[in-house]
């Protein structure tokens, strides 16, 4: 059963390529909302800012034909959008929750009535770098052309981690969400840090909403993002507020993702919908058992009111 | 109140009607001065510029806007629910339509609902499931794409290296299962040991699934891929990208890879204009129309660079053989893909044979899926 080996090979191949593929929005909008949370804030808004992201970086490489410049206006475009959810929540006896929900349904909204002018044309790609020299087979070359920004995401990863743990503006933003009495009696601005640190986390999940629209899939439609944004702020807490994990937890969402193709396309066809739904199932699965009713969440900043 | 509202600016726009049509009528009589000047009103699910199902339903429209004494009024984005109502109230009353297209399946309750209300519009459905009993200003229309799709697959597995060809479908729906049949008895017609792997992702429109189902399919040996979804546009660039064929479903996507494009199964829904004129003009209508080429209900895109011109003949000779009859799709002898047979060796199913190609929820043999 040659034929059928070679199947599973394909299965393995794709389930990893996808996981490098499909993984990068969810690291980008699961630091973003580490940075957010580590604050002591939750941006439920973070799907709409990522679709708002994904339609102006496309919008931008299509207009001008660069689309790094698009990366940029994105992540422009998500911080300002986050500025927004930062605002308000400024104000007393708001809740992040709420504004969060609003922002979602605002920034998708925004997205398809400015992004209808962008659905037919075609944007540039951004390049990928190629890491299956090594390979004669075309299908572990594919699977290894690599997006810089996936490269990137997991170098910030890295970065965010040792600078959350070493760094002042690290210390800062912990003691803020941790325990606001602590950071006010030590004389920082709580709200200014908090701005800061959902404008960040808006920044990011730009950049990811990019990565949809200019890289994989690489298109812009209104069913570009299938909830990547929400299941991301899911992933969060999954990962324990930790920016490596969060990188892990992302290519354990991104694989799960890329498993019902792989094996409906090996000849794998029962019960093809549970394949399909198995990210989705593994965000409940993450969410119940994160929802212990008994002890609070190890890691959980103090002043996140998913927490308190 | 609101409705004498209406009613003045229908009046204007009637008033104004009747002047153009005037005019019209005076510079090129005959069958203008018959027409009259009509709006038809044209509602989409979805944008109208998707590379997909939307678009096909809009080049019907602008074939029928180009039409003399004609006028299209169109609305985007229009969901199913109690909201196409409203859009077509207000193509009737404020536009003066005398004729909806409503191109989404989900629009049927409200069309036939609308159809009641407004004796005197036509309405089109794209589902072609018009019964008995229905309101008789309401007509059901559906191209058979699996005869385009049947010519795709010649081109396919005349070109396919691997001898392996990808097939994306969006629902299991009967119509998606016909369009993998055709698309791979096409293929086998020309190189019977092609296998075809089939993956249904289960939404119409998940650009994500779709361009790693691409992927998957790619990573498994398929050297061409058709995608059966709402806008194919994600699956052929991403299998452009990769280097592998595509053949394109819809509309003309011959656009998006100019390199592997190889042909394409298109709609022809601007075959509802003779619909608009037998209302207008008074003559009988059909309540319910399916058909193929031979009917001029379906289109094949325009080839690809990479087709040579002897596969381009060979898809031109069956397409003929759609036109005049003298091919039939599922012609025996046919098996599924467990090995049941379903047309035995001499017979022969007919192309308009609806209520067998409306019962099939199986692979033809060779598919894996």
């Amino acid at each position: 059963m040659e034929g059928t080996e070679l199947g599973w090979w394909g299965v393995l191949i794709a389930v990893i390529g996808g996981a490098i593929r499909v993984s990068t929005p969810y690291l980008f909008v699961s630091l973003g909302e580490t940075l957010t949370e580590k604050s002591g804030r939750v941006n439920l808004g973070l799907e709409g800012v990522l679709v708002m992201g994904a339609m102006s970086g496309y919008a931008t490489a299509v207009l001008t034909g660069q689309p790094w410049l698009g990366v940029l206006v994105a992540g422009c475009a998500g911080a300002l959008l986050s500025l927004v959810h930062a605002l308000v929540c400024s104000l007393p006896r708001v809740n992040d929750i709420a504004v969060g929900i609003a922002l979602f349904i605002f920034g998708t909204g925004l997205a398809f009535f400015l992004g209808k002018p962008f659905i037919n044309p075609s944007a540039p790609r951004l390049p990928d770098l190629d890491l299956g020299w090594w390979s004669d087979s075309p299908h572990i070359q594919s699977a290894l052309q690599i997006s810089p920004l996936f490269l990137f995401g997991f170098a910030l990863a890295l970065f965010l981690a040792w600078a959350l743990k070493n760094t002042r503006w690290g210390l800062v933003l912990r003691t803020v969400g941790d325990s606001s009495e602590a950071a006010q009696a030590l004389g920082y601005n709580i709200t200014l840090v908090r701005i800061a640190g959902t404008v960040a986390g808006g920044f990011l999940a730009g950049v990811g909403g990019s990565y949809l629209s200019l890289y994989f899939p690489g298109t812009w439609n209104e069913g570009l993002s299938s909830g990547q944004g929400l299941m991301a702020v899911a992933l969060v807490i999954f990962a324990r507020w930790d920016p490596v994990r969060c990188f892990y937890a992302s290519l354990l969402f991104g694989g799960a993702t890329a498993l019902g193709p792989a094996l409906q396309s090996a000849g794998v066809t029962a019960n093809y919908y549970l394949y399909g739904a198995a990210p989705y199932f593994l965000t409940l699965a993450v969410l119940i058992y994160s929802a212990s009713p008994r002890k609070a969440l190890e890691g959980a900043p103090g002043e996140v009111s998913i927490s308190r | 109140m609101t409705r004498s509202t209406l009613s003045r600016r229908g009046f204007l726009k009637r008033g104004a009607n009747v002047v153009a049509a005037s005019v019209a009528a005076s510079a090129v009589p005959g069958m203008v001065a018959a027409m009259g000047n009509v709006t038809v009103g044209f509602i989409y699910v979805g944008p109208r510029q998707d590379f997909g199902w939307n678009q096909s339903h809009w080049d019907a429209a602008q074939k029928i806007a180009a039409m003399d004494g004609i006028t299209v009024v169109e609305q985007e984005n229009v969901p199913e629910t109690a909201e196409v109502e409203k859009v077509i109230q207000s193509m009737i009353e404020l536009d003066g339509a005398k004729v909806i297209f409503g191109t989404s399946f989900g629009y049927w309750d409200s069309l036939k609902a609308m159809a009641e209300k407004y004796p005197d519009v036509l309405f089109t459905h794209i589902g072609a499931i018009w019964k008995e009993g229905d309101p008789t200003n309401v007509i059901g229309y559906r191209g058979y794409t699996e005869e385009a799709h049947y010519l795709c697959g010649i081109a396919a597995g005349r070109m396919s290296d691997t001898r392996k060809i990808g097939f994306i479908g969006s629902k299991p729906l009967y119509f998606i299962y016909n369009n993998a049949n055709g698309f791979m008895l096409g293929a086998r017609s020309v190189a019977p040991e092609t296998t075809m792997n089939v993956v249904i992702t289960g939404d119409w429109n998940n650009p994500v699934k779709e361009a790693e189902t691409t992927n998957a399919l790619i990573d498994q040996g398929c050297d061409v891929i058709i995608a059966n979804v709402d806008s194919p546009k994600v699956a052929i660039e991403t299998a452009e990208a990769r280097g592998v064929y595509t053949c394109g479903y819809h509309s003309d996507l011959s656009s998006l890879a100019p390199n592997g494009f190889l042909t394409g199964a298109e709609w022809n829904w601007a075959s509802g204009a003779e619909f608009v004129r037998a209302f207008v003009e008074d003559d009988p209508y059909p309540n319910l129309k399916r058909g193929g080429f031979r009917e001029d209900m379906v289109a094949l895109s325009p080839f690809g660079e990479a087709v040579p011109q002897e596969v381009r003949d060979e898809v031109m000779a069956a397409k003929q053989g759609f036109i005049d009859n003298s091919l039939q799709l599922y012609a025996g002898p046919i098996a599924d893909n467990q090995g049941n047979v379903i047309v035995p060796e001499g017979e022969v199913r007919n192309n308009d044979d609806v209520p067998f190609k409306l019962g099939i929820d199986w692979f033809v043999e060779g598919t894996i899926g």
